[in-house]
Parts: structure tokens; C-alpha cells; sequence
């Protein structure tokens, strides 16, 4: 049995659903946070994929880049996340509502 | 050498003001007042040696290019130098010249004597740079120099109100004539694309009778503005407020004949339409009836001259109305000799009574004051037309060519009669009030003639107004040969030959001896009106009074409307209803904000999916 591209496809569609449920059910911001990661990396797997069917290095250069700012926003990212921790004793985003309208 | 000298007839009054702004102070009394004398006598010097070809009957239009102004209009900083505008720098310079070496005693001990002479000789370069333009653009700056100038010297002595009320008048009210001027300048532009005068002036003859039409009757509105026509006149009796040399200069010799000037410049178009021109001269006759009537009634020694003054513009209208070009720049001219003798001698009894001006408290000055009395005593005679004076050739001529004209005009030539008729006699009444009868100034008031500065303009000026009519009689046309050049495109009116020219004068004439014996009989004893006909023209016809209520209160409570109501109302509504709007948007929008992150992750998901679903849809992706 050969592995075609559309398994690489598929397989990035089906750890990209599961990131997009994790964000939208789980409630713990860090773990949404995983379920976002999740996400960057099933488009990676897309774009490594993509980029070796069709003989482009692109593909390479993109998930790359997806990598680098991916680093950067988990920085940024876990540095609020643990900063909203020490002040209000929670990671739940359910009770981070202050800019309700 | 012409083009040099044409050049120095501006620069040099120029250069003048420039120098004085700078170092007027410190040049102080009197020197301020001999640069200025100095710059314009020079200027007068000067043109009339570039003017000697044209006495000499050989001269040729000479352009002065200075530099291009407005390359894209076509429109060059340039110098005419032709007959008319010969004669009119001869006129403003000579003229100036004589007031400002009187204003040298006249203003004696005023703490802004040289701001004085800074301002009077910026006057003079003004006025040649308006007569001697050579293009609508060009005059109209000095056009407008004239006006600022006019404003600054009649508010010269702004620490009364008055006097500042009435320099900001003349200024308003000439806006309101120059707006005429202004769209005049716009149709000529649009029908010849350019604004020099030989352009458009030759090509005048082409206008339709229309065009022609309406931008004459535009040009006279300007006209009418800035020579006190009616129904514009208003601003110049208060214009008296100004010192005296300057009602002499400006508001008598010089500035208020612009309008007749630009009339006779711009000839060909009026030739061009039969209405601009009778409109004019109608014009000109109503207002030379309607001050005179006026005349008679003031008091004011200055208001008289004044009212005078519009009288007489309006006979030049007339005559410029009639196409007698040269008749009415000749009125022109003599006027400006005799009525700047009438305002400096109205100074110098001023000066003589220490600012008294009413002429009920005067009385009995012949003696005191013989040189004054007997170079106003010529001035009187010119004004009132007996002959061989100034004022009766070219009065005479104006009133001949309007009667040879013929049909309804003779209407113009009755009211010009009746004219020279009142013009006698509220002179007389004027001579007699202040200079005979019993003396009626103030206990501890002491007379006296003015110094010698003073008295020597007078007596050169008498001199001008004895021979100034002679350069153009019936039997001797001089200035009409000297003239001929600059109105070769246009047909001139010519007044009656032969007996008839005898009997036109004679009735004239009789009608200032009419109006002289009038007055003397009536003012023989000192007397004051009283009446209710005398109080009205006293007021002059309450017109004053109507403009206020119809023009300033109208326009007080329009401005009034706009600041409280549309203001507040409209602009400020827009304004605060913009913010209130964008305030209820914002309300209405606000629960999309839920707070929950899973509903906003939920709306990119969702509306991801439908992106993707449409493009696929299209099958573009």
C-alpha cells in the first residue's frame, strides 16, 4: 500500500477538526491553547505535503514561518495565560468575560 | 528715455512710501514732509518732459514692459503711456505735489506726521499705477492701492471714533461697487481671453449690443463706487472725517475721478452700446441734481465741498455719458484745480479757526484771512462757471455736447442747467457764511491767515484754476488735439458751432449769475434755515438713515440668524449628530461582544466554513 498525498490530506484534516472541537468545547485556555498548536500543525502537514506533490519548495519555506511565529505567539501567549493565572486564580476563559459588550 | 521716465513717475512716490515707513519717524517734522513733496515733484518734473512729445503734437503710445505677472492669463506688469495718461499723471502729480507741500504746514505738530506722508505718497504711486495701466489686471491693483490708501488716510485720526467709522464706510461701500468691477473684468476676460487694453478695446466694436451692455453697466457700478455716484455716493461726505489734504487730494482732485477715467479708458465699450452710455450719463445728471440739492442745506464747511464734489463728478458722468470724452476729462482736470483750491482753502480756515468747521460760528474771516479769502474768491467763480474761469469752459463744453445730442437728452442738459444754477449758489451761501456778515466764533478765538507753506499751493492753484480752461475753448481746442490719439477708436460728441455755442453759454451763464445773485440777496444778512424742506436736504433725504435700516439692520440680523440659528442649529447639529449616531450604532452592536472567546472562535469557524463553501461552490479555488 502506497501513502498518497490524500492520506497526508486526510490526516491533517482529521487533527485539524480535532484542534478546532478542542478549542471550542474546553474551557481551560491553556489546553485551548494546545488545541490551537494542534491546528497550526495539521496546516503544516498540509503544506509539507502539498510542497513534495508538486516538486515546490515553498511548501518548506511556509511551514517555516508558520513554525517561527507559532514560537512567538506561544510566548507571548502562555506569558498572558499565566499572568491571568496569578491574578485571578482561574484559566478558565468562561470567567474572563470583562470586555463583555 | 520716455519708458525711464514713465518708470520714475511711479517709482519715485513709491520708493518715497518705502523709504518713509521705514525711517518716517526719525525723519520726523518737517523733512518727512519734504521727501515726500520732493518724490512727487520729481515725478511731475518727469512726466512732463516724457510729455512733451505729445504737447508737441508727434508723440506715440509708448509701452513700458516692466515684467510678466501672470504668464498663463497673458497678463504683463506694463506701463501705458498715452495722451489720457499723460494728462491724468500731470493731474495727480501736479496736484499732489501742491497739497502735500501744504499738508507740510497743515499737519504741523501731528505725532504721526510721517506715517502722514508714507500714506499720502503711497497715494500718488497708487493712482499713477491705476492711470497708467495698461491692462484691466494692473489698474485694478491700483484700483484697490487707491481704496486702501483712501481708507487709511480718511480713519488717519482713528483715535475718533467717528473718523474710524467712517473709514471702514468707504471701504465697505466700495466693495460693493468693485464686486461690479470684478465681474466686468470676468465677462471682458471671457470674450477677449486677455486683459490688455488694446485687445480689447479694438475689438469693442465686435461685442453684440448685449455684451457690450453689460459689461458697461458693470463697470459703471465699480465706477459709481469709487467716484461717489449714486446710489454709492454715501461714503464720501463722511470721508470728510479725514484731514483736509486729503479730502483735497483724494477725495476731490485725484481718486473719485477714477471712475470717470476708467469711463473714458474704456470708451470703446460704451460706444458700443446706446444704453451703457445713456445709463452713465443719466446716471451722472440725477447725481449731480440730487448732491446739489443736498449742498444746499449743510452747514459743514467740508460736507458743502463735499457734496459739491459729488455734484460735479456727476457732470463729468454726464459728459463721458454722452460721449464726450474730452469734454469730461477736461471737467476733469479744471475740477481738480478749483475743488482742491476749494477743500485746501477749507483748510486753511480751519487752520485759521483752530478746527472750528461749522460755518454758523464763522462769519467775518475776509479780513483776517485775505490770501485765503481771495484764492477761495477765484475758486468760488470757477465753480460756479463765469467766464474766462476754468469752470465755465469745461462745464460749458459737458452741457453743450449733452444739448447737441438732442431728443432726450436735452432733459439731461435741463437738469444740468438747474445744476450749475444750485452750484452757484450754495457756493455763494458758503463764500458768504464764512467770510462775510457779522463774526460769529467763540469768545477768546483769535483768527489768523495761514503760514506760507500753505498760502503758496493756494495762490498756484488760484493761478491753475484762472487759466486752466483756457487750454480748450470753443476757439481754441488744444486739449481736444492733445487728447485726439487716445480716443481715435471712438466717435466724439462735439458741442454746438456758432450761434447756437453763443447762446448755450450765454445761458449757462446766466443761470450761475441766477444762483449767485440768489444767495447773495438771501445771505446778505446772516441768517440759518429752518423748514422742514431744509431739514430734510440737511440730512440729505434721510438716505443715510434708509441704508442703515434697510442694508446694516438686514444685515445685523442676518449675521445675527447665522450665528444663533444656523450656527448653532444646523452646523452644530451636523456635527453633534454625527457623534450621536455613531454612539446608536454602537448600542445596537454591543451584544455581539459576548465575552465568551468559544462564541467569537465558533463565528471565525463558522464563517470560515462558508467562505470555503462559497469559493468551492464557484469552483475558483
Amino acid at each position: 500500500m502506497t501513502v498518497t498525498p490524500g492520506w497526508y490530506m486526510a490526516l491533517a484534516a482529521v487533527l485539524f477538526v480535532i484542534g478546532v472541537s478542542g478549542l471550542l468545547l474546553r474551557r481551560n485556555a491553556l489546553v485551548m491553547f494546545m488545541s490551537v498548536e494542534l491546528m497550526l500543525n495539521a496546516v503544516n502537514l498540509t503544506f509539507v505535503a502539498a510542497g513534495r506533490e508538486l516538486n515546490a519548495i515553498e511548501g518548506q519555506i511556509s511551514v517555516l514561518f508558520v513554525m517561527v511565529v507559532a514560537a512567538a505567539e506561544v510566548v507571548v501567549g502562555l506569558a498572558i495565560i499565566v499572568a491571568v493565572f496569578r491574578r485571578r486564580k482561574t484559566a478558565s476563559v468562561d470567567e474572563l468575560a470583562g470586555l463583555k459588550g | 528715455m520716455t519708458e525711464l521716465l514713465v518708470s520714475l513717475a511711479v517709482l519715485l512716490p513709491l520708493s518715497g512710501a518705502m523709504l518713509m515707513v521705514f525711517f518716517g519717524k526719525r525723519l520726523g517734522e518737517p523733512w518727512a514732509g519734504y521727501l515726500g513733496t520732493l518724490t512727487v515733484a520729481a515725478a511731475f518734473g518727469g512726466a512732463a518732459v516724457a510729455a512733451a512729445d505729445f504737447f508737441a503734437g508727434t508723440g506715440e503710445t509708448v509701452l513700458v514692459r516692466w515684467f510678466d505677472w501672470f504668464p498663463a492669463f497673458g497678463v504683463a506688469a506694463e506701463l501705458r503711456w498715452d495722451p489720457l495718461s499723460a494728462l491724468m499723471t500731470l493731474v495727480v502729480t501736479g496736484v499732489g505735489a501742491l497739497i502735500h507741500l501744504y499738508s507740510i504746514g497743515y499737519m504741523h505738530g501731528d505725532p504721526r506726521y510721517g506715517t502722514f506722508f508714507t500714506y499720502l505718497n503711497l497715494f500718488v504711486a497708487s493712482m499713477l499705477i491705476l492711470v497708467l495701466a495698461n491692462n484691466f489686471a494692473v489698474l485694478f491693483v491700483g484700483w484697490e492701492l487707491v481704496g486702501l490708501c483712501s481708507y487709511l488716510l480718511i480713519s488717519f485720526w482713528f483715535e475718533k471714533e467717528t473718523a474710524a467709522a467712517a473709514g471702514k464706510k468707504a471701504f465697505v461701500v466700495n466693495r460693493v461697487g468693485d464686486i461690479g468691477f470684478i465681474v466686468a473684468l470676468m465677462l471682458v476676460f471671457s470674450h477677449f481671453g486677455t486683459f490688455r487694453f488694446d485687445e480689447v478695446l479694438e475689438g469693442a466694436g465686435g461685442l453684440a449690443a448685449g455684451t457690450a451692455t453689460a459689461i458697461g453697466l458693470l463697470l459703471l457700478v465699480g465706477a459709481a463706487g469709487k467716484s461717489a455716484q449714486l446710489p454709492l455716493y454715501v461714503w464720501l461726505p463722511d470721508a470728510m472725517e479725514g484731514p483736509t489734504p486729503v479730502s483735497a487730494l483724494i477725495h476731490a482732485a485725484t481718486m473719485v475721478t477714477a471712475g470717470v477715467y476708467l469711463v473714458a479708458r474704456t470708451a470703446p465699450i460704451f460706444a458700443a452700446s446706446e444704453v451703457a452710455g445713456a445709463v452713465v450719463a443719466v446716471v451722472g445728471a440725477a447725481t449731480a441734481l440730487f448732491a446739489a440739492t443736498i449742498a444746499l442745506a449743510q452747514n459743514d464747511i467740508k460736507r458743502v465741498l463735499a457734496y459739491s464734489t459729488i455734484s460735479q463728478l456727476g457732470y463729468m458722468f454726464m459728459g463721458v455719458g454722452a460721449a464726450a470724452y474730452v469734454a469730461g476729462v477736461f471737467h476733469l482736470m479744471t475740477h481738480s484745480f478749483f475743488k482742491a483750491l476749494l477743500f485746501l482753502g477749507a483748510g486753511s480756515v480751519i487752520h485759521g479757526m483752530h478746527g472750528e468747521q461749522d460755518m454758523t460760528r464763522m462769519g467775518a474771516l475776509a479780513r483776517k484771512m485775505p490770501v485765503t479769502f481771495a484764492t477761495m474768491g477765484i475758486a468760488w467763480l470757477a465753480i460756479s462757471g463765469i467766464p474766462p474761469l476754468a469752470g465755465f469752459w469745461s462745464k460749458d463744453e459737458i452741457l453743450g455736447t449733452v444739448y447737441q445730442r438732442g431728443g432726450l437728452w436735452v432733459v439731461l442738459f435741463g437738469v444740468g442747467l438747474l445744476t450749475a444754477a444750485i452750484t452757484a449758489f450754495y457756493m455763494t451761501r458758503m463764500m458768504w457764511l464764512t467770510f462775510f456778515g457779522p463774526p460769529r466764533w467763540a469768545d477768546g478765538l483769535h483768527p489768523h491767515e495761514s503760514p506760507r507753506l500753505m498760502t503758496v499751493p493756494l495762490l498756484a492753484l488760484a493761478g491753475l484754476s484762472v487759466v486752466g480752461g483756457l487750454v480748450n475753448t470753443p476757439f481754441r481746442t488744444a486739449l481736444e488735439h492733445f487728447l485726439d490719439p487716445a480716443f481715435e477708436l471712438v466717435g466724439l460728441a462735439h458741442p454746438p458751432e456758432g450761434s447756437l455755442a453763443f447762446a448755450l453759454a450765454g445761458a449757462s451763464m446766466l443761470a450761475a449769475l441766477v444762483g449767485i445773485a440768489l444767495a447773495a440777496v438771501r445771505y446778505r444778512t446772516y441768517r440759518t434755515e429752518e423748514g422742514r424742506t431744509w431739514r430734510i436736504m440737511g440730512r440729505g433725504y434721510y438716505v443715510d438713515d434708509v441704508y442703515a435700516q434697510v442694508f446694516a439692520r438686514t444685515g445685523k440680523l442676518g449675521a445675527a440668524w447665522m450665528a444663533f440659528r444656523f450656527d448653532a442649529r444646523v452646523i452644530d447639529g451636523a456635527v453633534e449628530g454625527t457623534g450621536g449616531l455613531v454612539r446608536r450604532i454602537g448600542g445596537w452592536l454591543r451584544p455581539l461582544q459576548t465575552g465568551f472567546v468559544r462564541s467569537y472562535g465558533l463565528a471565525i469557524v463558522v464563517g470560515s466554513v462558508a467562505m470555503l463553501a462559497w469559493f468551492l461552490s464557484r469552483g475558483a479555488l
